[in-house]
């Protein structure tokens, strides 16, 4: 520490290349947060995955129903300990950009299924007392400034291509950080109430979750359950929850790998410029380096000095970047519903402040070594 | 002409030191068997012309060069003998340099830059913030303690440079031109402080010149022509 005015001085010297320094390394570790919360946002779900959860879609593709009778038959197969339904309702709130997820559910299996959604039981009283009740989720309640008593009017342009009027009965939280508080679950039977009064669809689901009883033997239910339906008209594709939600992904392509080639490009950009800044910084002292050296500084104080430099430059302009990517990101979804998840995890976070040192001392290397092999003769002549 | 280094209380022994510099296959010689003896105590000005190895010897006694041939001792110590690091630690505690053109830090005030050597040792903070107050005090620039050198005279900066160079009170000062960047009244007032420093704190000084002026306030001078001590007058 009795050295900090030292490090400090010297990355002070140019002001204006600091800066812009700075402001580049920074750029870059925005650009960092925001890729790593898209990253979360369309894998994320992944991770929160449960075990004990297997999905159940048709399978020709997750568009096409599935007859609500197989929760039954479902229900009946060994190894199956709970078995619920959804389906894709697609509706809109007043305007077609204000998109976020709504699906028809049962709700007392629904909640015992989804344990990571926490709703109070006072709500959940109203929720089954109430065939028009919806819940929804804070983050979106939140967006939409929606309070409980309001009247939701949701428009579909699947099921009656009309403005359904729902009850807002509750509103839930997540139980994990990256928790997906966006959605809106109603109740299954006013749903399948007008689809029979419409003469379409009444009695078919989107997708089911089950439950199995023993993790383990969660593949072995998965074989159990398509082979119960072969050779049906709806025949079905069971597979763990995971990867249900990573395949949803990757409809969009590999996340990790087009994040990781863009970070990459990104981070060999900012070592070139910090490492060219770093190396001019020290050609420009050399004298004073020499001058160091005399009075008694040894080679190894020389490098640390150097490195401490380099890494305070970019721990301070990562630092900056990572939190002002945490401000922008703790603002929310930025597309209105298309990335629910949208958050920096704690983990992308020590990475990047991993990366933050990594780049420091990478790019205060060289000039470091240049340093401490200084001869100090010939650096005092270089004043 | 080798100077006596047999006498007693002598502190920097230079003997029979060759020092020889290679550019390509060309080799340089800047000093030939020479023999030196500075006692302790005494204000030793070394002169000579351009070229004549001046800044070579000072850089051999204070151990920022090794020799090719030849010892080098300070306070018995074989100074020639010690490694890289040795010598660093060594330079800490026992040498205090001033250079013709000061060589502050253009980034810290003239008190950071006198508190640098104090920064290897472990006095404390408070201990230091003394350390440098009295070197300051010492050479008249308490007042001009927070300013950084680019506002400092030519002079000033020197001063600064002095207080760097004895505010871990060394075994040796070594001034090489020290008022060579000066103009006369300002060199006048370095060449004060050094001689007062000599007379008054005991401090050895050895101070290579090109200035007549300046050595005459030397205790003694001796002059290097060709790599060898050629002339010793008595001051």
């Amino acid at each position: 520490m009795k050295f900090a005015h030292l490090i400090w001085g010297n990355l002070m010297r140019k002001k204006l290349r600091t800066a812009l320094t700075l402001l580049t390394i920074l750029v870059a570790f925005v650009l960092f947060g925001m890729l790593c919360a898209i990253k979360q946002a369309l894998a994320g779900g992944v991770e929160l995955a449960r075990a004990d959860r297997i999905v159940v879609r048709h399978k020709v593709s997750i568009i096409q129903l599935l007859p609500e009778s197989y929760k039954a038959r479902m229900a009946r197969l060994p190894g199956v300990a709970l078995a619920v339904h959804q389906t894709w309702f697609g509706g809109v709130y007043q305007d077609p950009k204000n998109f976020f997820m709504q699906t028809p559910v049962e709700p007392e299996e629904f909640l015992s299924m989804h344990p990571e959604f926490i709703l109070a039981p006072a709500q959940k009283k109203a929720w089954l007392e109430t065939r028009t009740g919806a819940v929804v989720g804070r983050t979106t309640a939140e967006r939409f400034h929606w309070k409980i008593g309001d009247k939701i009017p949701i428009t579909s342009p699947i099921w009656g291509r009309k403005t359904w009027e729902f009850d807002l009965v509750g509103i839930f939280d997540g139980r994990d950080k990256g928790t997906d508080t966006t959605p809106m679950f109603f109740r299954y039977d006013y749903f399948d109430e007008f689809r029979q009064s419409q003469n379409w669809g009444k009695g078919l689901v989107g997708w089911y979750t089950i439950r199995v009883k023993d993790p383990a033997k969660a593949a072995e239910v998965a074989r159990l359950v398509d082979q119960e339906f072969e050779n049906s008209p709806a025949e079905t594709k069971t597979e763990p929850e995971g990867a249900f939600v990573q395949a949803w992904a990757n409809q969009i392509g590999n996340i990790a790998l087009i994040v990781a080639a863009i970070l990459a490009a990104v981070f060999f950009t900012i070592l070139l410029v910090t490492g060219s800044t770093m190396s001019q910084a020290v050609r420009e002292r050399i004298g004073e380096l020499g001058v160091l050296k005399a009075i008694g500084f040894t080679n190894g104080q020389l490098l640390r000095l150097v490195l401490a430099e380099s890494c305070l430059l970019t721990v301070l302009g990562g630092g900056l970047g990572l939190g002002l990517a945490w401000v922008i990101i703790a603002r929310g979804d930025p597309t209105g519903g298309l990335l629910p998840r949208f958050h920096l995890a704690t983990g992308d976070l020590l990475v990047g402040a991993g990366l933050c040192l990594a780049l420091g001392l990478l790019t205060g290397i060289f000039p470091a070594l240049q340093a401490m092999r200084l001869r100090v003769a010939d650096a005092l002549r270089r004043m | 002409m080798s100077d006596d280094p047999t006498n007693s209380g002598t502190l920097v022994r230079v003997d029979g030191v060759d020092k020889v510099f290679h550019r390509g296959e060309e080799a340089i010689h800047i000093l030939s068997n020479l023999h030196l003896a500075v006692p302790a105590g005494q204000f030793l000005a070394l002169m000579g012309p351009s070229g004549s190895g001046k800044s070579t010897l000072l850089n051999l006694i204070g151990g920022l060069d090794r020799p090719t041939k030849g010892t080098v001792a300070i306070a018995g110590e074989r100074v020639d003998a010690l490694s890289d690091r040795q010598l660093a630690g060594w330079r800490a505690r026992h040498i205090g340099f001033v250079f013709q053109l000061y060589n502050l830090m253009p980034v810290l005030t003239a008190e950071r830059n006198v508190e640098l050597p104090l920064l290897l040792t472990h006095l404390s903070k408070v201990e230091r913030q003394k350390h440098v107050a009295t070197a300051l005090a010492m050479v008249g620039l308490s007042h001009r303690a927070k300013h950084y050198p680019r506002t400092l005279s030519g002079g000033e900066q020197q001063r600064v440079g002095i207080a760097r160079g004895i505010v871990t009170d060394p075994t040796l000062l070594l001034c090489d031109e020290p008022t060579g960047d000066l103009d006369r009244k300002a060199g006048d007032e370095i060449l004060n402080l050094l001689q007062a420093l000599n007379h008054e704190h005991g401090k050895t000084i050895i101070m290579v010149t090109h200035d007549p002026h300046a050595a005459a306030r030397a205790t003694r001078t001796v002059y290097l022509n060709k790599g060898q001590l050629s002339h010793e007058p008595v001051t």
